[in-house]
Formats: C-alpha cells, sequence, structure tokens
C-alpha cells in the first residue's frame, strides 16, 4: 500500500532536522517501540511490539535512513521480523519545507507485509499501515511542538509549554 | 415400493455411525510408540534465492532430534507430472523439478524449506522460528500475462516465459476453425476469468512415517484418495524405495475433492526423517498450511468466441485460455486444463468446429492441480455463458437456442470435433425434466412477485457434460498420460460365507462401504450385512488408482463385477460337483446354485464352506478356495449430462444476491443408491454456488495469500444455498460398463457455476441494465453493484 500526507509543524527547519535525526525522538514517536539504538550514519537497531488484527508480534530489524539532504528530507527504512508473525517493511520519503512560524513535513508511505500477518490481516494492513504513520507524525508534531492547546489547557504545567524535544534542545 | 436393499435404493451409509459418533480414525488419530512430532519452516516471501538456511541454534533448542532441509534431500528425484503435453509447436513440455524441499530458491508463500523434528509439536515449533535463514527477496511472479511478456524475470531459472506449455487442440482443425469464423454470419466473444479456489478439505492432510530398521520396511499413513498411486509416485519417482518395501495407509479420510490425489513433499519428507532417527514423524497440517500448500483449483483467463447463424445454429467455436500451474506441476497439473478440459469444448453440442488453445504458465503462488470436476467446470462455464451471450446478442430464447443445438439421441455414439466419442445421453430428456420440475413456465410470475418487493429476478441455465469414469489406459496413454487408470477389486469369500471385497478405490466422503456392498450383496443374493469393504491399505487391496474423477463406481465399480462373476463361476464349478451334476446346468439366483429344472441346489454358504474345507471337493481339476481378482480398463469415458436452472433475486440496492431456487436433472445412467447421489449432487453445486458467489483466493502483486483463513475466503454456509430440486431419472445407461453407470461426483460443481453467473446477468438484463453482460465469479454484491452502476 502507498499514502501520501502532509503536516505542519510550528518549529523551524533546523528543529525538525534535529529531531528527524534523534534516536531518542524516533524511539519516542514510532508506536509501539521498545527499544532504538544506533545512529543516523549506522542506522537504527529496533524492536517494535505491534498487533495487526488477530496477529501480535515484536518485530526486531533495522531502520535505516538515506538520501540525506540537510534540511531539505530524508527517506526512512525499515525492515522487521516478526518470528512466525512474518515480517513488514516499509518505508516513508519526507520532504521538508519552510511555512510561516513553521516547517511543512511532507510524506509518502510505503508498507509491505508478509506471512502471517499478510494471510490473517490483509483486510487490515492498508488502515493499520495509515494509522501507524498518522500516530507517528503526530508523536514528532507533539515532541517537537509541545502538546496541543486543549491538552495544554487541561495539564498546563509551565515546563510542559515546550515540547519535550525543544526543551532538550532550548 | 421402492427397494430397501440392493442396487437402487437409498440404504442409509453405514459408515456415517462412525463418522456422526466420533468413531473415525483418521490419520490424526493415529499415534505410534515413541512418536515424534514434525514442523515445516515455509517461505514467507513468495520468491526468494537461499542463500543461506543456518539451523545451528534450532537445533540445540530443547526436544529437538532433527532439521532437515532441502540440502538433505538433493540426491532424491523429483516430483513427477503424470501426463506429458507438448505444445503445438512440438516444443518438450517445462518439467523443473519439484523437490521434496525447496532448494536453491523458494517459488511461493508456504514453501517449505525445513522440517524440523521434535519430542513435542511445541518444541518443533519454536525450533523452527529459530532457524535463520538469509534469503534475498526476487520480484514475484503473479499475473500470467506478466510471467508470460516479462521474460527475464523467472519462477525457474531455465524457464524463460515462464510458460510450460502452449497447447493446441486439435491442431489440424485450427484452421478450418478459423475459416468458419472469417465467413460466420455472427461472432460473439467473452473474456472472462475462471476463479482460483482453496479445495478447503474438512479434514487438513497430515502424514506419519514409520521406519522399521529391523526389517527396513517404511509405512506411510497419510490423507491420499489414492495409497497406490501415492506408493508408486515416491517409489519410482521420489525416494526409491522398492514397492515391496513401503506401505502406504489412507484410513478415513475427511474430504479430498482433488486435492488429496496428489503426492505432496512432506510425505516424503516424514518418511526420510522417520529412517534418520528410527523413529515415528507425525505432521498434521495446520489450516494454515492448507490455505498455503493444498493444491489449488481451477484459475484460467480465457478468451472465448463463438460463430452462429443469425437462427443461433452454433457454427465453431474457439478459446484461448492461461492456465496458472503455480510454482510447480503437481501430478496431473498438466492434465487438468488440457485433455479434462480442451476435450470437452463441444460441451452437449452438435458445434461443428471447436479449436481450444492453452498456455501452462508458471507463477510464485501454490500448485494449482484438478479440484472437483478439474477442467471440465472450466469447460463448461465458458461454453455456458458464451451460449447465454450469443443469445442475447441474437435475440434468441436461451431454452430455444440449446434445444436448437443439442445433440439429439439419433446421433449416438457422437465422435465430437475435440476428440471424444459420447457413447450414449439424451439431452433433450434432461432438458424437458428441468423445464417440468423448475416449472420455467412459471418463472414470469415469479419474477413480477420479486418485482413487487423490489427485487429483479434472473433465470440461468446450464446444458452440460462431463467425461469421467478416468480413464481408458489405452487412450489416455496416446495423450500423454504416464500412468494406467484401471481399477481393481479382490473379490474373498470367507469360509463362513462372509465376504470381503477388497478395493482400490479410496472413500474419503462417497460412501463406497455402503453403495459397493450393496452392489456385492445383490450379485451374490446375501445380506448386505455380510460384505464388508476393505480399503486405503496398500498392504492388503489390489493395485488400483483411487478415487478421482467420478471414476469409483465406473471403474472400481466394474472391477468389482466382473470379480463377483468368476466367483460365482467357480461357485458354479464347485456346486456342479456338490450336485453331481454338468457344470452348464447349474443357474446361479437368489443366492443359490441350483440345477437346472430341479429343486436340487446349494446355497451360496454351503459352496463357501466347500471351497474352504474341500473334503468332497474336484481337487484334482480346482483349486480350493473362493477369492478372486479382476481388474477392470474401461473402454470409454463415461458421459453424465443434465440440464441446471438457477433463479437468483438480485437487490440493484445493494447488489446482492439470493439464490432462490436450484433445480437439477441429472442423466448419471444407472442409479445404485438415490440418496447418495442426491447427496453427491447437494454437494456438487454447495461448492459450485461457492465458486460462483462466494469464494476467491487472491494473491497481491507480492506474492502474498491474502485469502488465508476462514475470515478472508468465504465458503458457502447453509444460509448461501437453496433447497435443491434434484431428479436423476432420465437415464440412458452406460453401453461399456457392467453397471451402465455413469458417476456423479462432480457432476453438481461442472454444471451450477455457470447458471448462476447467468442467473444474475439475467436478472439485470431483465431489470434494463442492458450494458451488464458479464460479471466475473464470484459475483459478489461489491462486483454486482459496481457492474449495475457501471
Amino acid at each position: 500500500m502507498q499514502l501520501t500526507d502532509t503536516r505542519d509543524i510550528m518549529a523551524s527547519p533546523e528543529v525538525v532536522w534535529a529531531a528527524i535525526l534523534n534516536p531518542e525522538v524516533l524511539k519516542e514517536c514510532v508506536p509501539g517501540c521498545e527499544s532504538m539504538t544506533g545512529s543516523p550514519e549506522t542506522g537504527f537497531e529496533a524492536v517494535v511490539a505491534q498487533k495487526v488484527g488477530p496477529v501480535s508480534a515484536r518485530f526486531t530489524g533495522l531502520v535505516t535512513l538515506s538520501d540525506i539532504s540537510p534540511l531539505k528530507g530524508l527517506k526512512i527504512s525499515g525492515e522487521g521480523k516478526g518470528g512466525p508473525a512474518g515480517y513488514a517493511k516499509g518505508g516513508a520519503t519526507v520532504t521538508m519545507e519552510p511555512i510561516e512560524g513553521g516547517t511543512r513535513l511532507s510524506y509518502a508511505v510505503e508498507a509491505n507485509v508478509g506471512g502471517k500477518i499478510a494471510q490473517l490481516g490483509s483486510r487490515i494492513i492498508d488502515s493499520f499501515a495509515k494509522k501507524m504513520a498518522d500516530s507517528f507524525f503526530e508523536r514528532f508534531q507533539t515532541a517537537v511542538e509541545g502538546p496541543s492547546e486543549d491538552a495544554e489547557a487541561e495539564a498546563a504545567p509551565e515546563a510542559a509549554k515546550k515540547g519535550w524535544f525543544k526543551r532538550l534542545i532550548s | 415400493m421402492p427397494k430397501d436393499h440392493g442396487i437402487g435404493a437409498s440404504v442409509k451409509r453405514r459408515e456415517d455411525i462412525r463418522f456422526l459418533t466420533g468413531q473415525g480414525r483418521y490419520t490424526a488419530d493415529i499415534d505410534l510408540h515413541k512418536q515424534t512430532y514434525a514442523y515445516f519452516a515455509r517461505s514467507e516471501m513468495a520468491h526468494a534465492k537461499i542463500n543461506k538456511i543456518d539451523t545451528k541454534a534450532a537445533a540445540a533448542m530443547p526436544g529437538v532430534i532433527a532439521i532437515m532441509t532441502g540440502e538433505d534431500f538433493v540426491g532424491m528425484g523429483g516430483n513427477p507430472a503424470g501426463w506429458y503435453i507438448p505444445s503445438r509447436d512440438g516444443a518438450a513440455m517445462k518439467e523443473p523439478k519439484r523437490p521434496v524441499l525447496a532448494h536453491g530458491k523458494v517459488r511461493h508463500v508456504g514453501d517449505a524449506y525445513a522440517i524440523v523434528v521434535a519430542e513435542t509439536l511445541e518444541q518443533a515449533k519454536d525450533a523452527a522460528a529459530a532457524i535463520e535463514v538469509d534469503f534475498t527477496e526476487l520480484p514475484a511472479i503473479v499475473n500470467m500475462a506478466e510471467a508470460v511478456a516479462n521474460s527475464a524475470n523467472r519462477v525457474h531459472d531455465e524457464i524463460d516465459n515462464n510458460v510450460c506449455f502452449d497447447w493446441g487442440w486439435i491442431e489440424d482443425n485450427r484452421a478450418a476453425v478459423d475459416a468458419a469464423f472469417a465467413k460466420a454470419p455472427h461472432v460473439t466473444t467473452l473474456e472472462l476469468v475462471n476463479n482460483r479456489l482453496v479445495p478447503n478439505a474438512m479434514e487438513p492432510r497430515a502424514s506419519i512415517g514409520d521406519y522399521d530398521a529391523g526389517t527396513g520396511d517404511y509405512k506411510l499413513y497419510t490423507t491420499s484418495q489414492n495409497p497406490h498411486l501415492t506408493r508408486l509416485l515416491i517409489s519410482a519417482f521420489v525416494m526409491g524405495i522398492p514397492e515391496n518395501k513401503l506401505t502406504v495407509i489412507a484410513p478415513d479420510v475427511g474430504g479430498g475433492f482433488g486435492s488429496k490425489i496428489y503426492h505432496y513433499g512432506e510425505e516424503a519428507a516424514v518418511l526420510a526423517a522417520s529412517k534418520a532417527i528410527r523413529r515415528p514423524v507425525k505432521w498434521v497440517a495446520e489450516r494454515s498450511e492448507s490455505f498455503l500448500t493444498d493444491a489449488h483449483g481451477r484459475d484460467h483467463v480465457t478468451r472465448i468466441q463463438l460463430a452462429l447463424e443469425k437462427d443461433g445454429t452454433f457454427l465453431a467455436l474457439r478459446t484461448e485460455t492461461m492456465a496458472n500451474v503455480g510454482a510447480y506441476l503437481s501430478n496431473f497439473s498438466t492434465a487438468t486444463p488440457t485433455f479434462l478440459h480442451g476435450t470437452l469444448m463441444a460441451g452437449p453440442y452438435k458445434t461443428p468446429l471447436v479449436y481450444v488453445n492453452v498456455k501452462a504458465v508458471f507463477t510464485n503462488t501454490a500448485p494449482v492441480d484438478a479440484y472437483r470436476g478439474a477442467g471440465r467446470p472450466e469447460a463448461t462455464y465458458s461454453i455456458e455463458r458464451i451460449v447465454d451471450l450469443a443469445a442475447d446478442e441474437l435475440g434468441i430464447d436461451k431454452v430455444e437456442i440449446r434445444r436448437k443445438n443439442l445433440l439429439t439421441p439419433d446421433m449416438f455414439p457422437y465422435t465430437s470435433p475435440v476428440g471424444l466419442v459420447y457413447d450414449v445421453g439424451n439431452y433433450q430428456a434432461t432438458l424437458d425434466k428441468l423445464i417440468e420440475l423448475g416449472d420455467l413456465a412459471g418463472f414470469e410470475k415469479r419474477a413480477a412477485a420479486s418485482k413487487a418487493k423490489g427485487k429483479l429476478r434472473g433465470l440461468g441455465l446450464s446444458t452440460w457434460i462431463e467425461a469421467c469414469g478416468i480413464a481408458p489406459s489405452h487412450l489416455v496413454g496416446q495423450l500423454g498420460a504416464r500412468v494406467g487408470l484401471y481399477d481393481a477389486a479382490t473379490v474373498r469369500v470367507n469360509a463362513t460365507g462372509t465376504i470381503s471385497v477388497m478395493t482400490g478405490a479410496h472413500s474419503h466422503g462417497q460412501g463406497h462401504e455402503t453403495v459397493f456392498a450393496q452392489i456385492v450383496a445383490e450379485r451374490l443374493g446375501i445380506a448386505e450385512s455380510a460384505v464388508e469393504i476393505v480399503h486405503g491399505d496398500t498392504s492388503k487391496i489390489p493395485f488400483g488408482m483411487g478415487s478421482y474423477g467420478s471414476r469409483s463406481l465406473a471403474v472400481a465399480g466394474s472391477a468389482m463385477v466382473n470379480a463377483v462373476d468368476k466367483i460365482i463361476a467357480k461357485g458354479k464349478k464347485i456346486a456342479a460337483h456338490m450336485l453331481e451334476a454338468a457344470e452348464g446346468d447349474i443357474e446361479f439366483a437368489d443366492g443359490k446354485f441350483s440345477v437346472a429344472g430341479t429343486d436340487k441346489a446349494k446355497t451360496f454358504g454351503e459352496v463357501a464352506f466347500s471351497a474352504y474345507v474341500p473334503h468332497n471337493y474336484p481337487l484334482e481339476t480346482l483349486e480350493p478356495g473362493l477369492d478372486e481378482t479382476s481388474f477392470y480398463d474401461p473402454a470409454n469415458f463415461t458421459y453424465p449430462a443434465g440440464a441446471y436452472a438457477c433463479e437468483v433475486e438480485v437487490d440493484p440496492a445493494t447488489g446482492h444476491v439470493e439464490i432462490a431456487s436450484f433445480t437439477c436433472a441429472d442423466d448419471f445412467g444407472n442409479v445404485m443408491n438415490p440418496m447418495i447421489v442426491a447427496g453427491q449432487v447437494h454437494g456438487g453445486v454447495g461448492q459450485g454456488i461457492g465458486q460462483a458467489m462466494l469464494e476467491n483466493t487472491t494473491y497481491d502483486a507480492n506474492g502474498q495469500l491474502l485469502s488465508a483463513s476462514y475470515m478472508d475466503y468465504a465458503m458457502p454456509r447453509a444460509e448461501d444455498v437453496p433447497f435443491y430440486t434434484v431428479d436423476h431419472s432420465c437415464n440412458t445407461p452406460c453401453t461399456h460398463n457392467p453397471l451402465g453407470v455413469k458417476g456423479c461426483g462432480e457432476a453438481g460443481a461442472i454444471g451450477s457455476p455457470p447458471a448462476v453467473v447467468n442467473a444474475v446477468v439475467d436478472a439485470l438484463q431483465r431489470g434494463g441494465y442492458k450494458h451488464v453482460t458479464h460479471i466475473d465469479m464470484p459475483v459478489s454484491p461489491s462486483r454486482v453493484w459496481s457492474a449495475i452502476n457501471g
């Protein structure tokens, strides 16, 4: 399956770019990610637990970054083996452009699954992949910008006004 | 009053008592001393190069006894194709080796590359998950047109365009057929897909290998429709085990529909593993493995053309078909789309000129082979759909266009333009019976009632014929078959007068134990309860070819009748001695041997006793014992035929189709047990409705099987099928077998799919959706709705 979307993030391209290359951010943003180690140069070893319809699996695999073009975009590719559950692989081509007050991320996501997940979960793979992508970029936005206004109003402690990633680097 | 026993009686199935009370004994029910459990590691990729399979870590896991991979089987032979089909240009059939376990490449999702044997099944599964594989994924070849067009991408590296053969039938007629089309007043053209099906036998495949190191004997318990054929394939082609050192036992088998004809790699793997570890090795497929690895059915893409006079007279027919054979050639995969399909393309009609072209194409999908009907449903569907389309184009009534073109009773024996000789039939009789039983005259009234409910009613017909009772060996040998297709029976009269009948046919749901006992008991004039039917064990039964192709009764049943005749002939000799009369004066009737014209007689039991206690017996001229074997090779195929009508109601708002009625008028020749015949028709039509309305096997572009469970593969359920009206009173007995029988097992699955689709298209045509001339199966609500809103 393939899907494309855009998301506007209220942070400068420099901040967004630094976040994309940070394994801590990736770990926080990949839904179900239990561990992520490595570096942009060597790739990241990741363990991701997910439930796709009737199939639960813990995927171990490698996430690599390629076509790195600072402040403009890159390609994130991943391939994970889920043991008897099968495998999943996919990637997102992300491009960045500055907009007023922030950065627009455009992404094209491609996902493929094989083995038991494909056999038992094919009906829901498309919606699963869409949810994974939406969730990733939602978390990414939160990490960079801080919680949305509504969430902030509820939580309201002063320190939470910035995203946790922004707090780290500011 | 109908008979309550013997030939023609609806005797209740004796085997159902054990099946319905949980006392059946299937392969999975068998547990052997010191048994171990096997689990197969299977490819998750449709197409990949095997760089390395590392079993070290897996082998060290708890309970693991042995792990074998494709490397361990390179010295063994391949699992062969049973039929040689040359291409129309004379090129030889491409026959890539089908190894026991994948070697070099994996070629479909589910392709097994290792067998893991452990103390428990769970340990075997855990270890299989720990096998480390290094595969390089290759582009999957799924679509047949692309497979043929893209020669760079190959399922088998040595086959450059993925074509197994490009067959023309009958090649000598091609020019004449094309010439007839060139000057025909009307030509109807249709492109259609015969959807791929998963067989879905209730019992998944299972095998136990049991090697006896003391004697060197192998035993294989397995889910087979033909234990002798399986033994032959393992012995002569794959493993080289002498046939006398291998026993194959197929105990109770829970359905096959073709999928259990074939020898599969798992059978050889458990035998080899058992020898390696000197313990029995048991494997039972999970349902997912059935979906991935049982030989699938159908999967044709066809372009068919019919040339007609303006009055609807058929002039010529030609087809171009691509038939998917999957990743490897299963045993009958080359015969199914050719000699079981092309030779039926004349159907029950007088069409004088027919030409059939079939390309068999390799893809990275599970192997495809015979499935209930096997080639004949594909032929019937193509013919019956284009007959309806032609009738619509020419404005001719669907009954009339058929009646005009059906062969008439005076034309038999009839040599068809595609090489068969139909011995006998009366297609007008079954059509007339259908019109009466299905109340076709009342259709318009029913259609009006449907319309009042907002539904569109349609009527679909199918007049079909099949060639079964497979098969005359001399004929199939000329056509490329690599086996004979006779069958055999041994009738053993025991000393106390009871009978054991050993047959090469295999019952996996058909009711052989009941019907064969009816026949033997009637012929010998004894009680059915005194007759036991033994099947499924090569150490007990004579060499027969098993059950498929609606052959059990017509072929094995004929062998049985001939063996009974030999028993009677010998009994007459014994009785003549006992009665001090000339052999020629002895008559046998009602279980008694009597001297003609006298009341001097000996019962069957007395003669049997004398044969085994030969105190007063012509030992100088006659051997003791009463035990006869007959091998029977049919002189011709049998040709069941029939006429089916399906009425549907379509909801134009949702595309939902409901089958309102389904009527069958069949000619099966003589009927041995009407209840069992009706059951076979119900089952066959149910499977045909499944194909027409629900079932579809779907691989994605990467060769992943998406319809791999009952969540995505829709089997027909009770609410999907109507109460059937079934008749088999129009009999033209087969002219060349002793029972005059034709076979009924596949009929329903052959005749029904076009009746359903014709009915749906008819409903839409009548409802004013004139643009809808065809909908591919399954005619799901979404497809019907899309067609309506086209």
